[in-house]
């Protein structure tokens, strides 16, 4: 086994048990929230996208990595804004901030 | 190491460092906005290292720089206006969407790399087994979230759907997995081992989601988000890159605790519902209950306004269908209309109400339902013995009386005690019975009314009338 690859397990393992770690009793108005902000950071995968998209060097490496660049982005960005969008509806009541319009009685 | 690559090391440790906080702050309300922002500022802080790394190193094609804006500009344009635009209703299948391209792009790394960098040589092992688990775990949830966005969204019915042969079929395509992993892994690269895998895994995300319910598709979203982390860290492993292992492994530890409260908030277990096929409501488990009498009483939306106009408390009790009948505007209306009388309302929200556990807060949230007004089951439990008018909307398993009692579907569950207000009014479409098939008794009590119809033209209704009374 190289060392590299077992850095990186190491480091897949730790990881692993961070996650249980700092996922301690969700109370369930969090609970679909805490998903979509799980999902937006598995959007890390972007990274990869660029990694790959620099290698690429004929039409089948090219058509590849447009769909990860593509689909990383969505996950990505959309993640985040959906996330951030349910969140603030908990903390609308000092501010009418941002979304307040599409929010009132009709 | 070179100073480009320790720095960028650094940066990608910092932002494995934001996640972690992140995801620890999004634990409470009060903290949850703040620890969302903080994880996006570490993903910002990962994309910037990798733009400065590729231009640094200069390796980048013209064209590689071409489908890397494009793709990235369209994906951040479509991810970013869908998530702005979609109404509170639909978040579900939207969250399962972007899980579905995660679990793409994680895919597609893993290709990339079988191909480019094997070409026609044999691999080690230590590179092949993170590709293929990248593939095939991507590949799953590639499809399995496209199916439960459909699902969701009612473009794939929302009823489990099975066929004579599903289980041998599902057997034969683990065989065809098993198969293309053994040639990825022991032979020279060639690429139809890897389209047979990726082909292979889309067809066991299909046959894995579509034999489940639709009402359990938020417990299948969440498994198959910590799938996509899992994923997601594999192809780091491929591309040796950290940030992607941690981020990565993180989401697939705390997307599997995740799912596991979810469920349980469900009163179900996570392999009960893979092994699908619940929740048809017409099959066996719906006799369980058909002893119950259905002899109900019906009102009408005129009586139900001169009820609560009269009423002193009135407890709201929000489900399902007042989510897909997207009635939320009208519920809050008809509470100002109430509290404008100074009488007294509050909403009861069961943890799984809506189509995600903690789904109906953001609804009520988004029509500017104040905070102290949504009462969670232990609260809102103790309320209903001096509760005048308990309003049912679009609920029904989760006030059923018979959870108290042993040997049905749903024994157990916790319920929200309906069923000791003076008075109860359930507005639903038909007797049908809900999610778990099973009769509900509390229709036919004695403090009991039905009011048949669509959530929100019968509160429009209501409104009417209330108003009507109280002017």
């Amino acid at each position: 086994m190289s060392e590299e690859l077992f850095t990186n397990l190491a480091i897949f393992v730790l990881s692993l048990l961070v996650g249980f770690e700092v996922m301690s009793k969700i109370p369930a108005t969090l609970q679909t929230p805490m998903m979509s902000g799980a999902n937006a950071i598995h959007g890390v995968v972007i990274v990869g996208a660029f990694v790959i998209a620099a290698e690429a060097n004929s039409t089948l490496f090219y058509i590849l990595a447009f769909f990860g660049a593509f689909f990383a982005a969505v996950n990505v960005a959309g993640g985040y804004t959906v996330t951030d969008r349910m969140l603030g509806m908990f903390d609308r009541k000092p501010k009418p901030g941002d979304n307040a319009g599409e929010g009132d009685q009709k | 190491m070179s100073i480009l690559q320790t720095c960028s090391s650094l940066v990608y440790l910092v932002s494995a460092v934001c996640y972690v906080m992140g995801v620890h702050l999004m634990r409470s309300p009060k903290t949850a906005r703040q620890g969302n922002g903080l994880s996006a500022i570490g993903m910002l802080m990962a994309v910037v290292t990798i733009v400065i790394n590729v231009l640094i190193e200069g390796k980048i094609t013209t064209m590689g720089w071409g489908v890397l804006l494009v793709g990235g500009i369209l994906g951040i344009v479509y991810g970013a206006v869908k998530a702005q635009k979609v109404p509170m209703t639909d978040v579900p299948q939207l969250v399962s969407l972007f899980n579905a391209v995660g679990g793409g792009a994680a895919a597609v790394i893993g290709i990339f790399d079988y191909l480019m960098k094997g070409d026609g040589a044999s691999l080690s092992i230590a590179f092949s087994l993170p590709v293929l688990l990248d593939v095939i775990i991507g590949g799953i949830t590639f499809s399995g979230s496209l199916i439960a966005t459909g699902k969701l969204s009612g473009h794939v019915s929302g009823k489990p759907i099975t066929f004579p042969g599903a289980r041998l079929l599902n057997i034969l395509v683990v065989i065809a997995i098993l198969g293309s992993a053994v040639m990825m892994i022991g032979f020279t690269t060639n690429v139809w081992y890897v389209v047979l895998g990726l082909a292979m895994s889309l067809c066991f995300g299909l046959l894995m989601t579509l034999p489940i319910g639709g009402a359990d598709m938020p417990v299948v979203v969440s498994l198959l988000n910590a799938f996509t982390g899992l994923a997601v860290a594999f192809a780091g492993f491929v591309i040796n890159n950290q940030v992607l292992i941690i981020a990565g492994a993180l989401v697939g530890a705390a997307g599997t605790i995740l799912t596991l409260q979810m469920a349980e908030a469900m009163n179900r277990s996570v392999a009960n519902i893979l092994a699908g096929g619940f929740g048809t409501g017409d099959s066996d488990s719906g006799s369980a209950g058909a002893d119950v009498p259905v002899d109900v009483k019906e009102t009408s939306a005129d009586d139900i306004g001169l009820q609560l106009a009269y009423a002193q408390n009135v407890m709201i009790v929000p489900g399902y269908g007042l989510a897909a009948a997207q009635a939320q505007h009208e519920v809050a209306e008809l509470a100002k209309v109430l509290t404008d009388k100074g009488i007294n309302v509050n909403y009861a929200i069961h943890p799984v109400a809506g189509r995600m556990p903690g789904h109906m807060n953001v609804l009520l949230a988004d029509v500017n339902v104040p905070y102290d007004q949504m009462k969670q089951l232990d609260d809102a439990n103790p309320m209903f013995e001096s509760t005048d008018v308990a309003l049912v909307i679009g609920a029904n398993d989760v006030t059923n009386p018979l959870a108290r009692e042993s040997g049905n579907a749903i024994s157990g569950m916790p319920i929200l005690d309906v069923d000791k207000a003076k008075s109860v009014v359930v507005i639903k479409r038909s007797m049908s019975t809900g999610y778990a098939g099973v009769q509900n008794p509390l229709f036919s009590l004695d403090n009991t009314q039905m009011f048949f119809s669509d959530a929100k033209k019968g509160l429009q209704d209501i409104v009417a009338s209330a108003k009507q009374y109280l002017e």
